[in-house]
């Protein structure tokens, strides 16, 4: 049975105010987490999966701005809190974050324990041998010597870098631990053996984790619930055992096809054409439709609702009750697609238009 | 079995530390990196060979010792009977170089990013004078792009890189690669830095250029799941030496070196009814450093099947089953079940 709700997001809207105009990064995200549950969000780049860890730390960098909705955190409402309220009162006490290529995050000209008992002094004013004992348990708690306290960040290799920041990040014992991309420039052994701790440290420390990154694979292993993101919504959200068994969004079977299976000799790898789309204008209706191979016509026009599939939210047309929508289905048509689209779309994206006819490009020196 | 296409015997690749002036006055003994340690491989026509390794194993090194980027310290790498350590002077390599392509892992530092695409690919013809006019060229550039389906090929000729997402990106530098109509192409980590959904859509295309422009790819990458889609023939390498290889189905079936069995346990488990509880990981540890490779068996300190012998004898390499190689005291004696592992 899951636990008290510890994070409760709801309709969150993050979004980038450029030049170019608003970029939609996150649109109408929900989701709840219940203590000692993890939640894995996966997506391609550009999805908005990043931007939804900055939110629920209420970090997001101008240009960007949370727009609308709301976290509540543990009885705290993040999106009220002042920068100076969310540094005191919920990063690392509340809720901490590992980020994508933590391990080049330590400066070069301290020791380890000098940059990791920094958490504990400034919000705690815990300091020498107190901080040092605090910090060397949970060294050891994800399997380093704590000899490493006093070593430098150029003598650890990579993956005990990357326990020291895990360590950090769990020493003001929050509720709540976000890890973006924690393995990727990992060795897989390395990884499989990174990934065996938080396991164990989740059900040891009884904490929620929430798991970022574009592979599957990897949280098919640790995560209780699934989020699936494309281009700023989370178009599937359910129990990840039921997500991987039978996806229902037409974008996630193809993430999950798309990982290669080492068991089986194959011919093909299956992948999904095209790239993500522009958030500044993004497509009508359906955001996935351009690159949808069961994408009908009402997927043009109309944005999908949630549905709840078994259990499983889903934001598809395809599993709508309304019978015009229904019947659309039957006359479903091919996604004509191919790189020429793909490259309009992304043309569109950037706003950059064509080269200019009549400009001569320079001709190489020969 | 016909002639190999390519042959390596006795690689061997060290690097000399260099040595401060203290340290030279104090006469300390040279440090020696073995990054690659006498290996030897076949790689067939057509047949594509990866390696897999650890980073610091030394598998680009070997790329770069096949591209002749790098020289090597000890033995030979015959391309289609030819020694091609022996090539020496800008004309023989530069022969040499227009049959041997290379991808690089980043596809979005490997191209200039003030050059349009079409200077891009216009660059390896003009370097190796093929094509007597513009219009020529031009055409070839428009081929190449249409090979890696970069279609309509005007549409991209004016852009920059930075116009063009990952995927896009990497087929550039593909398209770089065949132009100039190669045999041989060695691909390092061509898809590690792209999206699962993009690095499907980029090996399919590599494969099918197998057959389109008979390419034959010497792949390397630290992702052990892709290569039985994209490879025929597999090296395991640790610490400068390939431990176990053989086709890649045999080897992923039936790992006959502990390295591979760890190797395959750590991949992630897409399939939810199997890999949820913690993963018995056999190995501990981490790479050591070339400097310091461990006598007799190099694998031994982290291996859990280490006996006695592992630390003084050298294993010999022994064909355990028909073309399937492996350097353990232990081959083929290690009972090792995936699904029990995990």
């Amino acid at each position: 049975m899951p636990g008290e709700t510890v994070l409760d997001v709801e309709e969150l809207c993050t979004h980038y105010l450029t030049s170019d105009g608003e970029v939609m990064a996150l649109d109408d995200a929900t989701f709840k987490l219940h203590r000692g549950e993890s939640i894995g969000i996966a997506g391609e780049s550009g999805c908005g999966k990043s931007t939804l860890a900055f939110s629920l730390l209420n970090q997001v960098q101008p240009p960007g701005e949370i727009m609308s909705g709301s976290i509540d955190l543990d009885g705290i409402e993040v999106t009220d809190l002042s920068e100076k309220q969310a540094r005191r009162e919920i990063r690392w006490k509340k809720i901490s974050m590992v980020f994508q290529g933590a391990m080049e995050i330590m400066t070069p000209v301290y020791t380890v324990g000098h940059q990791m008992v920094e958490p504990l002094k400034y919000h705690k004013d815990i300091k020498g041998k107190e901080a040092r004992r605090i910090c060397e348990r949970y060294l050891e708690l994800v399997n380093l010597d704590s000899g490493i306290f006093d070593r430098y960040p150029h003598e650890l290799s990579g993956g005990q870098k990357q326990r020291v920041i895990i360590a950090t990040s769990l020493l003001l014992e929050p509720d709540i631990v976000i890890f973006d991309e924690p393995t990727t420039a990992l060795d897989v052994v390395v990884e499989a053996r990174i990934m065996n701790d938080l396991k164990r440290l989740r059900r040891e420390l009884d904490i929620s984790m929430i798991f970022i990154t574009h592979d599957l694979s990897i949280l098919a292993e640790v995560s209780d619930n699934l989020a699936i993101m494309y281009a700023g919504w989370i178009v599937e959200f359910g129990s990840a055992f039921d997500i991987y068994k039978d996806p229902k969004h037409p974008y996630t079977e193809k993430l999950i096809a798309a990982i290669p299976d080492i068991r089986k000799d194959i011919d093909r790898l299956e992948f999904i054409p095209g790239v993500p789309p522009n958030l500044v204008n993004p497509p009508s209706g359906c955001r996935f439709h351009p690159r949808c191979h069961k994408a009908m016509e009402v997927c043009k026009e109309l944005e999908p609702e949630v549905y709840n599939v078994d259990g499983v939210k889903v934001k598809c047309h395809l599993f709508s009750e309304d019978e015009d929508i229904a019947e659309d289905e039957e006359a479903s048509y091919e996604t004509a697609y191919d790189d020429e689209t793909a490259a309009e779309a992304y043309e569109g994206e950037l706003g950059t238009e064509e080269v200019e006819d009549g400009i001569e490009e320079e001709p190489m020196e020969e | 079995m016909p002639e190999p296409l390519l042959k390596a015997r006795n690689l061997t690749k060290h690097f000399e530390i260099t040595q401060g002036f203290l340290q030279k006055l104090k006469g300390q003994e040279k440090q020696i990196v073995k990054a690659v340690d006498d290996i030897d491989f076949d790689i067939y026509w057509k047949r594509n060979f990866s390696v897999v390794g650890e980073s610091g194993c030394g598998k680009t090194t070997v790329g770069k010792l096949i591209m002749r980027l790098l020289d090597s310290t000890d033995g030979s790498i015959y391309m289609k009977g030819k020694d091609i350590t022996e090539l020496s002077g800008k004309e023989e390599l530069k022969a040499y170089r227009r049959q041997t392509q290379i991808i690089y892992q980043d596809p979005f530092s490997a191209l200039d990013p003030r050059h349009r695409i079409r200077q891009v690919l216009e660059e390896p013809l003009l370097i190796h004078d093929v094509g007597d006019t513009r219009e020529e060229r031009t055409d070839m550039v428009h081929e190449a792009l249409e090979e890696v389906r970069l279609t309509p090929p005007e549409k991209f000729l004016r852009r920059y890189p930075h116009m063009l997402s990952g995927g896009q990106k990497q087929r550039v530098s593909l398209a770089r690669a065949i132009i100039l109509d190669p045999d041989f192409i060695v691909a390092d980590e061509p898809v590690s830095m792209l999206d699962v959904s993009v690095r499907a859509e980029v090996l399919n295309l590599m494969k099918d250029l197998i057959d389109e422009e008979d390419i034959t790819y010497f792949y390397i990458t630290h992702d052990i799941s892709t290569t039985r889609f994209f490879t025929d023939y597999i090296g395991v390498m640790y610490l400068g030496d390939l431990v176990e290889k053989g086709r890649v189905g045999d080897v992923l079936d039936k790992p006959l070196h502990p390295y591979t069995q760890a190797l395959l346990v750590a991949v992630p488990e897409p399939d939810p009814d199997r890999g949820r509880g913690v993963k018995d990981v056999p190995i501990t540890g981490e790479i050591p450093s070339g400097t310091n490779i461990p006598d007799a068996c190099r694998f031994h300190p982290r291996c859990p099947h280490a006996k006695k012998i592992c630390s003084k004898k050298v294993p010999e390499e022994r064909e355990i089953e028909d073309e399937h190689y492996a350097k353990c005291h232990f081959a083929g004696e290690i009972e090792f079940d995936m699904d029990v592992a995990k």
